[in-house]
């Protein structure tokens, strides 16, 4: 595909960074040869710099050290004022924690905690712990990306392509081989998400905000690497929620939710407060709570046969 | 006085990123400083000193802005120190990709987000290519692939430099880069100091202010194109 870091050989390595080369099927030495200093002053590289990107691209294909996280382990640090927070929570795959709390509580930072692998060096001084062990400091940034992927509703696709290229591209970037394979799944997947079908030729920027959704969260679940899922708000509207956790569970992602939406919140095993930048309490959902979930997801069901029935032109009325 | 070398193409987040950091390392009371470099005119020191930092504004006007912060920086250091500021950060934009002013020795950023498209790091010459660290904004409002597939692109032509995510509105991720900051090496001047890399050149007759089109007025360091 034009454009992807893909190809390898070094001619086509080349000639994608801007060079004007005479013969394929050449060394990238033998290139070196044919490349002179002026060249290379006009791409703003140099011979170092081409070699270092070289390997990097090959590395990428040959390790891809797959990092399997079995816990994580959030060890309390202090709050807003300073106050030492009383709990740790310790979190698995394919488990749903919700994060409660008031619009600058601490989500945030909380996350960002997370995703830094904090040593008691940021600014609430909690410690993060993966499988047991401290990560090492070479480490933090080899997890870099691959930590926690994130959902939310302000998440567009800005990319000028349609369904097929995009998760081509994707996976791609990720070395996967049974492209063919993986299109197959993303595409039924998304579609029983969605409500209304799309296809792969459907170009990204034509699709609903639904679609779009249904297409990042089958995306994650079947292509992302992190092992965490973070999902910020998703929309209530024309997405079935219920079948989206459960894509994310299966797919074995330790998923947090930040949320002020009651049902999101109550999909939950566990809801983690967070109060003044701290964590404050953990609550487990009981089966009372469960009942006030099923009926806010029969009220949302309502709903969306109302919105249906709108949408084909019906007229509707009080049962 | 530790100097950190920040750039990145226009509106990609340098100022917010700026700021956000510097928020976060305020908590430490440390002096810090922030020399703005920009083309024709911005309001971007304005930002800055409604938040309190320290700031002076270079306009290159005409010239190159990646030659006039090269023949500036020595007197911005030396302002720096006059000061007492303990960490100075430059902020240049960069407008053409060419851009090439990160120093050896000194701890450059380069700011670039996610919104620029996919393509985008591979584009970008010495400024993203030599840097030591590099900030990715703007990923709240894009896919997670997306995001996966820039970050790649971003290793592949930078394979040394930290990735580090930041979002210019919430600070995510900025206290981490105010960390960094902190290795950045201390210096008393900026004698025998190098460029990484060579900046855009150009010395031709349009340099000197020729406004005729044709080739009896190309005079100079010029280059034709292939057609």
């Amino acid at each position: 595909m034009e454009g992807s870091w893909q190809l390898k050989n070094p001619y086509n390595f080349l000639t994608e960074m801007g060079f004007d080369l005479p013969d394929k099927n050449q060394s990238l030495d033998q290139y070196f040869d044919f490349i002179d200093d002026d060249m290379l002053e006009d791409m703003g590289t140099n011979k170092e710099m081409i070699y270092a990107s070289y390997n990097a691209l090959h590395e990428q294909f040959e390790e891809e050290p797959d990092v399997k996280v079995k816990s994580i382990l959030i060890k309390g640090g202090f709050n807003k004022d300073g106050e030492k927070e009383s709990i740790d929570i310790l979190l698995k795959p394919g488990e749903i924690v919700s994060l409660v709390g008031p619009t600058g509580s601490g989500k945030s930072r909380l996350l960002a905690d997370i995703e830094w692998l904090a040593q008691a060096d940021t600014p609430t001084g909690r410690v993060i712990v993966i499988n047991g062990i401290l990560p090492d400091e070479s480490k933090r940034y080899s997890f870099d990306e691959k930590l926690i992927s994130q959902l939310s509703q302000n998440m567009n696709f800005v990319m000028d392509a349609n369904v097929e290229e995009f998760i081509r591209m994707h996976a791609e970037s990720r070395n996967i081989k049974q492209i063919d394979e993986v299109l197959e799944t993303i595409i039924k997947h998304a579609n029983d998400l969605a409500g209304e079908p799309f296809s792969l030729e459907t170009p990204l920027t034509a699709l609903s905000g639904g679609q779009s959704r249904a297409l990042m969260i089958v995306d994650v679940a079947f292509l992302s690497k992190s092992p965490i899922v973070l999902i910020d708000e998703i929309e209530n509207a024309g997405i079935d929620r219920r079948k989206a956790m459960e894509f994310l569970v299966n797919a074995e992602k330790i998923i947090l939710i930040a949320t002020h939406d009651p049902v999101l919140a109550l999909m939950a095993n566990r809801r983690l407060v967070i109060r003044n930048g701290g964590m404050y309490k953990i609550i487990e959902s009981d089966e009372s709570e469960k009942k006030v979930l099923d009926k806010l997801e029969k009220r949302d069901r309502e709903t969306q046969k109302i919105r249906n029935a709108l949408r084909e032109g019906q007229k509707v009325q009080c049962d | 006085m530790k100097l950190i070398t920040v750039s990145g193409p226009p509106s990609s987040g340098k100022t917010s990123v700026i700021g956000k950091t510097i928020e976060a390392l305020e908590k430490k009371a440390i002096e810090l400083a922030v020399i703005k470099f920009d083309c024709l005119s911005t309001a971007d020191e304005l930002i800055y000193e409604k938040k309190g930092i320290k700031t002076k504004l270079g306009l290159s006007g005409s010239l190159c802005p990646d030659h006039y912060f090269v023949n500036n920086i020595d007197a911005c250091f030396h302002w720096g120190l006059k000061e007492n500021v303990a960490i100075l950060i430059t902020e240049s934009a960069g407008l053409c990709n060419r851009c090439s002013p990160h120093i050896k020795g000194v701890l450059s950023v380069c700011v670039i987000d996610n919104l620029s498209g996919c393509h985008t790091p591979k584009k970008i010459g010495p400024m993203l290519k030599f840097a030591d660290i590099v900030v990715i904004t703007k990923g709240d409002i894009v896919s997670q692939a997306e995001r996966e597939v820039f970050a790649y692109n971003v290793k592949i032509v930078n394979p040394k430099a930290k990735i580090l995510h930041i979002n210019g509105i919430t600070g995510q991720g900025a206290a981490e880069l105010g960390r960094l900051f902190f290795s950045a090496n201390d210096y008393e001047n900026l004698d025998d100091k190098k460029l990484r890399f060579t900046m855009p050149a150009a010395l031709c007759s349009y340099c000197l202010g020729e406004t005729m089109i044709g080739k009896d007025y190309h005079i100079g360091n010029v280059k034709n194109m292939k057609l």
